[in-house]
Formats: C-alpha cells, sequence, structure tokens
C-alpha cells in the first residue's frame, strides 16, 4: 500500500501528504488527479497531484480536511498507508507557449494551480503573473511554492490580512490593466471560477478552469461528474478537468454539488468548517 | 392387467427457495436461498441422460452439464464439484447470474416437454457446497512456462482468462483500475443477486493458483498496453475492460441533481456500500424513484432502490413486456417486490425543482411498430400523451458503451464504429499480434457467461501463441 512519506499542516485544516507512488510519479502530467481511498471502508477521493518528484518516487496532496474521509486521510501519519492511489487520472493541462500567464489559485484550489503555474512557467516564452487568494491569511497555501512558479506572485485576502484586500479577481483586473494577457488558469471556489471567467470574458482571454465535482470512479465508468461545457455533457474524470472558463454551466456545477449536503460525511464540513 | 404401460409421470422441477417479497425487499441480503441436499438431488434425478447432450451446446463454456449433474443425482456432491470447476472457474457466480434459461436449459430436451433441469440451481448448488467445505476444486497447475501474461480489467473475462492461462503455467498479473477486484460483478450486480464474499472468494482461488492482482491500475493511464508488453516485459497481454461508458437519454434535464446512470447508482450502493448506515459514501434516499430502461441492469436499479427505501419504485420502458431484455426470473422478482411498470412509456424530459433537484419526469405514451434492426418492435410515441410522472430521483439504465481508455492508448488497435475492439471470436486475437481481447468491450454490453467464454477462449489462444508464438 502506498506510504505516507511526510505528513505536514500547512494551514487550518489543510494538510499536505507526500506519498509514495513511484508510478504515478513518473507518470504524470500538470493538471492531473490520483483518486485516494484513506483506508478500507473509505470514500473515493479525488485529489489533484499538486507535485511529483519521480526520482523520490512520490507525489504530494493537499487535503483539506472537511469532511469524514478527508479528515481520515489528513490524520495519516508520516510511515503510515493510505489504502489506495489510483492514477494519473484526467486529461493533462494543455501547456503551450502562450505568452503572459495568470495562474490564479482560491484556497485549497492553489494546490491544483501550482504544478500548472509551473508547468507553464517551464516553457520559455511564457511569462507567469501566479495569482493566490484566500478568506483571511492564514488560509494562504503553498505561497513559496506558487513564488517559485511564477515570475510574479500576487496575494488578495476577502478582509485584508496579506495582500491586496479583495478578491483574486481584483488582482486579475489590475493585471488586465497593466498588460495584455493571453492565457489564464483559474482552480478554487466555483463563485471565484465563475467570476474570473466573466472577468476574461468580455476580453477574449483564453481562461482554462479545473472542475471539481463530485466524481466515484474517476475512470468514465459513473458519469457522476457530468457537467456541460458549451452546452454538451462532459465527463470532469475523462474529458477533464480542465474546461473552458467562459463554456461551463457553472449554475448546474453548483447545484450537482450540492445533491448531498444534509448527508454525514457533509455535516463533518458544516460543522467543523472554521 | 393391462398391457398398455401407464405413462411414467414425471416430477415436476424442483422450486428455489426464496424470501418472501416482503421481508426481501428492505434488506440487500440474497433473494434465493439455495437448495438442500435433498432437493439438489431430487431434481438432478429429473435429467435423463441424453445420449447427445443438447444441454453442453447452450453453454458458452461447454460444462459437462450431464456429467456434473448425474455425480449430483448419486449423492456425490464433491466430485460434481471437481467436475464442475474443469470448465468453469466460477460456477457460484454462473449459478446465479446467467440466463440459463436462454442458454443451456433452453436447449434441455426436457424444456421441449414442459419443464427442463433447474440446470442453474444445481450449478449453484455444487459451487456452494465446494465454497461451504473449502474443498479444493482447481486442479495443479501445469509446470511454470516463464511466460508472463497480463490481463487488463477483473470482470468475468479477466478472471476467467487469467484462472485457465495460471492452471496452463503461465505467470498471470490482472491489472484492475478499481480498488477491489470483480468489476461489474462488484460494482454492478447488487449483493442481493450475487453476494460479494462470493466474487471475494473466486478471486482467492485465483490468487491460490498464483494469478497476481494489482489494483489501482487504471491501464491506459497509469500504464499502456505498449508499456505492458515494452518495459514490463509481459509477452501477451488480454484486454476485457468491459463496457463501463454509461449511455444518457440525451433528454432536456439530466444533469439536474438526482439523476444518476445505473452505472453510479449501483456503484455507490454495491462498490461504496453507501446502503450501509455508516457508509461515508452517500446516495439519495429517495421517496420515488424512476428507473428507465427494461434490462437486467434496470431491474437491479429498481430493487435497489426499493432495499434503499423508496416508498415507490417505477420502471419505464418504451416497449412491452415481451421486448423486455432482463431475464423473465428478474422481471418477475421485480415485480413481486412492489416495482410498478410504466411499459410503453418513454421520457422525453426531466423536470426539476428550483433547487435544480428532480421533481419529475415528462413522457410520452409509445405504440409499437415495424421491427426494428433488433428485431424487436419499434416503439412509436402516441400523439399528445404527454404525461408526468412525479419522483425525486432518476436512474437511468439503458446500457453502457465500451470504455474507451484502453483502445484510445493502444496505437494500431482496430476498433469498431461503437469504439469496441475488433477481435477474432473464436480466439480474441486483435490486430496487434500478442494482444487480445474478450467481453463486452468487443461485443457491446452481453452476459457474465459470455464474457466468461471469450476469456476462456482467448487463455487457449494465448497459451497456443506462448508456446509456438501462432
Amino acid at each position: 500500500m502506498p506510504r505516507i512519506v511526510s505528513r505536514n499542516p500547512i494551514a487550518p485544516d489543510v494538510v499536505r501528504l507526500e506519498v509514495e507512488a513511484p508510478k504515478i510519479a513518473r507518470k504524470r502530467k500538470a493538471g492531473q488527479f490520483v483518486i485516494v481511498r484513506a483506508r478500507e471502508g473509505s470514500e473515493r477521493i479525488p485529489l489533484t497531484i499538486a507535485e511529483g518528484d519521480a526520482a523520490r518516487g512520490t507525489i504530494t496532496l493537499v487535503v483539506q480536511t472537511i469532511g469524514r474521509s478527508t479528515r481520515e486521510l489528513g490524520a495519516l501519519e508520516a510511515g503510515g498507508e493510505a489504502r489506495d492511489v489510483a492514477g494519473p487520472l484526467g486529461v493533462p493541462t494543455e501547456v503551450e507557449r502562450y505568452g503572459t500567464c495568470a495562474a490564479i489559485g482560491g484556497g485549497i484550489g492553489t494546490a491544483v494551480t501550482l504544478p500548472i503555474a509551473a508547468a507553464l512557467k517551464a516553457v520559455e516564452g511564457n511569462r507567469v503573473l501566479g495569482v493566490v487568494g484566500a478568506r483571511t491569511k492564514e488560509l494562504l497555501i503553498l505561497l513559496d511554492e506558487m513564488r517559485a512558479a511564477s515570475h510574479e506572485l500576487a496575494v488578495a485576502t476577502d478582509d485584508g490580512s496579506a495582500g491586496t484586500h479583495g478578491f483574486v479577481t481584483d488582482v486579475l483586473k489590475a493585471f488586465m490593466e497593466r498588460e495584455k494577457l493571453d492565457f489564464v488558469f483559474a482552480a478554487g471556489p466555483v463563485p471565484m471560477m465563475r467570476a474570473v471567467a466573466e472577468t476574461t470574458r468580455a476580453a477574449g482571454i483564453r481562461t482554462i478552469v479545473s472542475l471539481n465535482p463530485l466524481m466515484v470512479d474517476g475512470t468514465g465508468m459513473c458519469g457522476g461528474c457530468r457537467v456541460t461545457v458549451g452546452g454538451r455533457i462532459k465527463f470532469a474524470c475523462v474529458d477533464g478537468p480542465e474546461f473552458d472558463g467562459h463554456e461551463v454551466d457553472f449554475d448546474e456545477l453548483v447545484r450537482r454539488q450540492r445533491l448531498y449536503v444534509g448527508h454525514e460525511s457533509d455535516q463533518c464540513r458544516m460543522k467543523d468548517a472554521p | 392387467m393391462s398391457e398398455k404401460k401407464p405413462k411414467k409421470k414425471r416430477p415436476p422441477r424442483t422450486p428455489m427457495p426464496e424470501r418472501a417479497p416482503a421481508e426481501r425487499a428492505r434488506d440487500f441480503d440474497e433473494v434465493p436461498l439455495g437448495y438442500s441436499p435433498e432437493a439438489a438431488r431430487r431434481e438432478a434425478a429429473r435429467c435423463i441422460g441424453c445420449k447427445k447432450p443438447r444441454c453442453v451446446t447452450g453453454c458458452p463454456v461447454e460444462i459437462d452439464i450431464p456429467g456434473f449433474v448425474a455425480r449430483i443425482a448419486e449423492g456425490d456432491f464433491d466430485d460434481a464439484a471437481r467436475l464442475l470447476h474443469e470448465t468453469n472457474r466460477l460456477p457460484a457466480i454462473c449459478g446465479r447470474v446467467c440466463p440459463q434459461e436462454d442458454q443451456c436449459e433452453k436447449e434441455c430436451v426436457l424444456a421441449k416437454k414442459g419443464e427442463s433441469v433447474a440446470i442453474g440451481n444445481l450449478e449453484r448448488f455444487v459451487a456452494d457446497w465446494a465454497r461451504a467445505r473449502n474443498l479444493t476444486v482447481h486442479g495443479e497447475c501445469a509446470a511454470a512456462t516463464g511466460k508472463r501474461v497480463a490481463i487488463v480489467g477483473s470482470g468475468p473475462a479477466g478472471l476467467t482468462c487469467a484462472g485457465e492461462l495460471a492452471a496452463r503455467g503461465h505467470e498471470v498479473t490482472v491489472y484492475e483500475a478499481l480498488h477491489a477486484p470483480g468489476g461489474v460483478l462488484v460494482y454492478g450486480i447488487p449483493e442481493f443477486r450475487l453476494p460479494k464474499a462470493i466474487v471475494a472468494s473466486e478471486v482467492g482461488a485465483l490468487e491460490s493458483l498464483g494469478v497476481k492482482f494489482e489494483l489501482n491500475a487504471v491501464v491506459g493511464k497509469r500504464e499502456t498496453v505498449d508499456e505492458l508488453l515494452g518495459e514490463e516485459s509481459f509477452d501477451a497481454v488480454f484486454i476485457g475492460t468491459g463496457a463501463g461508458a454509461p449511455r444518457f437519454l440525451g433528454v432536456p434535464g439530466e444533469n439536474l441533481a438526482g439523476v444518476y446512470s445505473a452505472n453510479e447508482y449501483l456503484t455507490r450502493s454495491n462498490l461504496m456500500r453507501a446502503y450501509e448506515p455508516d457508509s461515508p459514501t452517500p446516495i439519495l434516499r429517495a421517496k420515488r424513484v424512476c428507473v428507465v430502461g427494461g434490462g437486467n441492469v434496470a431491474m437491479d436499479s429498481a430493487r435497489t432502490a426499493l432495499r434503499l427505501g423508496a416508498e415507490e419504485v417505477v420502471l419505464v420502458y418504451r416497449r412491452s413486456r415481451a421486448e423486455m431484455p432482463a431475464r423473465a426470473a428478474e422481471i418477475h422478482h421485480a415485480g413481486e417486490e412492489g416495482i410498478r411498470f410504466e411499459l410503453l412509456t418513454n421520457p422525453v424530459r426531466i423536470l426539476g425543482d428550483d433547487d435544480g433537484r428532480v421533481r419529475g419526469m415528462e413522457c410520452l405514451r409509445m405504440e409499437l411498430g415495424e421491427p426494428d434492426d433488433s428485431g424487436r418492435r419499434r416503439p412509436v410515441p402516441v400523439e399528445g400523451s404527454e404525461h408526468e410522472i412525479a419522483c425525486d430521483a432518476v436512474v437511468v439504465a439503458i446500457g453502457n458503451d465500451p470504455n474507451p481508455l484502453v483502445p484510445r492508448t493502444t496505437p494500431g488497435l482496430a476498433t469498431g464504429r461503437r469504439g469496441n475492439i475488433e477481435a477474432d471470436e473464436a480466439t480474441g486475437a486483435t490486430s496487434r499480434p500478442g494482444v487480445f481481447a474478450g467481453g463486452d468491450i468487443v461485443t457491446g454490453a452481453a452476459t457474465v457467461i459470455e464474457a466468461m467464454g471469450a476469456g476462456r477462449r482467448a487463455a487457449e489462444a494465448i497459451d497456443a501463441y506462448l508456446r509456438d508464438g501462432s
């Protein structure tokens, strides 16, 4: 079973796990995810591969411990084992020479944005403007890693406790006023991704968002993760998780995500939310 | 004394004892209880031992049916089990889920004169007998050949192929994308029809033959078929990845919250055990559930909904009962348990409330017209017959397409129009040397036993390929 190499809490209710998964570490590309079960009987949880180290044979996962199964996962100690890790799943990010790119992460979504910012920066000719946002300073994660993966990093907090007092879209607008953006990537809460897509729509800037619908198998078998993109049904697990933000039906995504609100696994979330 | 010999009255088919509908419809325990040894012997004695047994020709894996049935009649259940396992590695599963009425039992001579021998029930009895006693029924493996075979997918085709190859002395590794082996046997078929302990036991038997299982291994993503043949140094690959891509209706409202594919609904309930009160995997406990479709998966979904606490379950099917692809026994069981059948009815729209949750389905009445490509009469909408069926969950069980993950990532592998892998029916050989395929990934959604038959035939061909490279 996959061994937990290290475990570090990086924010309230956010744990960073380095997991031994040599085959996945070798194969994974930016934008892909794994499905993890903490132990027998746990739910299958999709998690973006935040970082991968082929030489060490490990992948890094960032877990928000807000439900029963994610708390079981976050409670695993270094030296312990996760029951299952399957992947790499999903279609890798289309990393090209875009020019000036904004890579935006909101809250836990920063873990999704990090590998994409890094992959974009690795392409010569790209300039990566990183943006990390959260409600408040202590919920900002992976700042050092995002700084390393960007040419320039901006921070925004809703309460102004760090960086710009406001939303990531305020930073994005400032960037857009300052210079021409060629590509925008955003991962985070649905309202944030929607706001980013609306911010870039008029300017016609190519905007990719990483969706996080409910998912079971992750291999295209159940269709639980289906989303409407450009009027067509897509499965986030095999057709995504990244889609054109200007084409995504965010209302539908939110409604489908709320299906189990009130279920036991969700009650933990309600109760424990900071 | 009359000269005329009185016509011997044939004893009737021994009924399978079952739990009462009212009792069973609210839990996930198995419905049929299985024959007692006495009942099994009584039923086996009905077999007249035809010289040319037609039942065998009706069996996709050609079990020696008269042979094992005769052993049961004699009371030698151990020997019956050994004989049965010679040709069928998963008899406890086949005895439960095979459509015997369309296969062996259909060909049984007695069927022509009334009631066939209950071959399926007898198969199940013998398999359970062996399992309960931990009888070693698998023969010795042949001497190791040093050849290595990768099996992709651990459903009925893959498991059968794996067992046959291991018995022939090859080193076999089964790659399974999910966290448990069994494929559709564990994610699709519900506990009340096929207890998961039985699948686990059959998998254990394969492990004792030396078959290795690599779980959470998504071939096409983590390793490709070419890598299995290359750096992983397998000598041959068998692809049995099944028909796992759900079809949807293509009607408005299909993405409302509360609309499931049967795959999702059943996977949540079966594989993830959402029916258990302390399961962390949620499933909607809907009061009124509409299931769309008329096959076995639709019956499984409807009966699962009932067991999850639905007050009413309506099965909506666009043709009539006669055209339903489900087994007669499953339709019967569903009806007994109180599933309501809305036949000749077709959904045209799923209706939602203000929160985007399902509140009903708008349907049309249908009538049967001329036969279509499938030979079944085509359903034609009755004009002006729009009506609503209220429900708070919809399960779409109208079939599956082949899973595209492996075909899409294997260059040079010929595929058909629906994305199925093209393979020789007799050998499973594909357009790629050393790559074989069988089961639903080749044929489209079919039955467990047909997939097993394909796995078995492919194993023979792979064995020949490995021995003399042909």
